[in-house]
């Protein structure tokens, strides 16, 4: 198949950067979104110009490094997958694809389609983890915990932390992400005992990290790859209004 | 803002509930009294004020989140708003500043008339009455009166359809099985009061 590409080139923070049309011909449409990428970089290189940077790791739709917005949604038109796992049998021979990098405050651009996320790890630190240390994994049932919370606390801790909800969200909130992680702790044992601090460091900082104000919108939850649903936003209320009243 | 928000979702019922007294009963002094009682008793006095708090509280936080929301995302995508998401979300500061514009444009009409003594006075069983169902009925037979407030009504349904259930879902409040139940409510509420609200200045404006 045959493709126009109209990708985001900057060159770093200082550049203001601007899109750049390029042609493809003769793309098979088993391959994925990403090898499609690395055919243009191939031909990019071939011609002594620079490849477009993205990022990538795994490729194989679960650690969660690859992202960018494709014809305005977050890894792509499909659901449930991460932008590794797109094939461009989702798209007709003939297409224009309009290729972004995310875009949030909070996720600093530093080349083309690649964003610094690191603002996620920030997250990660500040309360996204349990003081006790819980040495090696064990037995199962040692400690008793309803089926029910341990299967929406498992669901929650599927985020890969992609930052697909922070892009998709019309005023770059994390509270997706925040909510899948305070509802993967707080729903277990181990995590309750210290939920209440967590609840309160994890939104301080993700106010004072530049993250927008959720409106329910629900843009988050028809992104997300692992498909959190936005439940987890409302337990993180529950458990924020718990924790400061 | 979203216990404002439910404060004055609960008003709009009472309000709009007095209302529809001008079109129930043909006697205008029913209206009157009504209005005559809303502006006189001391505890509806003192809600009133905390209902222009309410409204207020609503209004600035909107404003202070709205704000924060833009510097959130400095850049805009070139292609956004593509994803499967409520379409009435995507635009509650854009509904909200009608209502806005609709609430002053509202209150210089009626609430301002009254307040600074420039509405007619009745004298019925020596008690002076502001003969407000008379100029209601008056604005209404005004064609672009109608349409200005419908459309206003229609906007502020848009507006309730997404903040009603949103509201909950701020107070920590979603649930697999209740949650279906609010949205529900959230239809039929929105669908009642426009219809309610809109329905009187067409009786009017067809009588």
């Amino acid at each position: 198949m045959n493709l126009k590409l109209k990708i985001w080139r900057q060159k770093d923070t200082q550049n203001r950067g601007k899109f750049v049309n390029y042609e493809l011909r003769d793309i098979s449409p088993d391959s994925s979104f990403l090898e499609m990428l690395d055919i243009l970089n191939e031909q990019l290189v071939t011609r002594n110009e620079e490849p477009v940077v993205f990022d990538d790791d795994c490729r194989e739709g679960i650690c969660g490094a690859c992202g960018m917005y494709i014809n305005g949604h977050p890894h792509g038109p499909d659901t449930l997958i991460t932008v590794c796992q797109l094939h461009m049998r989702k798209f007709k021979n003939g297409d224009t694809i309009v290729i972004e990098p995310w875009r949030a405050r909070a996720f600093p651009m530093i080349k083309d389609l690649m964003v610094d996320r690191s603002a996620f790890d920030t997250l990660i630190q500040e309360g996204g983890y349990v003081s006790v240390n819980t040495g090696s994994a064990p037995d199962a049932n040692n400690i008793p915990i309803k089926k029910e919370f341990a299967e929406l606390s498992m669901d929650a801790a599927a985020c890969i932390g992609c930052g697909a909800c922070v892009a998709a969200c019309k005023n770059a909130s994390a509270m997706l992400f925040v909510g899948a992680k305070v509802s993967h702790l707080s729903l277990l044992p181990q995590g309750k005992v210290e939920a209440r601090e967590r609840v309160k460091r994890l939104v301080a900082m993700m106010d004072k990290l530049g993250f927008g104000n959720c409106t329910n919108t629900g843009a988050c939850e028809a992104e997300c790859p692992k498909g959190i649903n936005m439940t987890n936003i409302a337990r993180l209320n529950r458990e924020y209004y718990k924790a400061a009243f | 803002m979203s216990l404002a928000g439910i404060f004055l979702i609960t008003f709009l019922l009472v309000h709009m509930g007095i209302n529809l007294l001008v079109i129930i009963f043909d006697d205008p002094m029913v209206y009157n009294r009504a209005a005559h009682f809303m502006s006189s008793n001391i505890l509806i006095k003192i809600f009133e004020i905390v209902l222009f708090g309410g409204l207020l509280l609503h209004v600035i936080f909107a404003l202070i989140l709205q704000v924060q929301n833009w510097f959130a995302r400095p850049r805009r995508y070139n292609k956004a708003n593509y994803s499967n998401t409520s379409f009435f979300s995507k635009f509650m500061i854009h509904t909200a500043g009608i209502i806005l514009v609709f609430l002053i444009i509202h209150f210089i009409d009626f609430y301002f008339r009254v307040k600074f003594g420039h509405s007619t006075m009745i004298h019925v069983d020596g008690v002076m009455y502001h003969d407000l169902a008379t100029e209601i009925v008056d604005k209404f037979k005004l064609l672009p009166f109608v349409i200005f407030y419908i459309a206003a009504f229609i906007f502020l349904g848009f507006h309730l359809i997404h903040g009603f259930q949103s509201a909950f879902k701020t107070l920590g409040l979603d649930h697999k099985k209740y949650t279906p139940v609010v949205q529900a409510l959230a239809f039929i509420y929105t669908v009642v009061v426009v219809a309610g609200y809109s329905i009187i200045p067409l009786v009017i404006y067809f009588k």
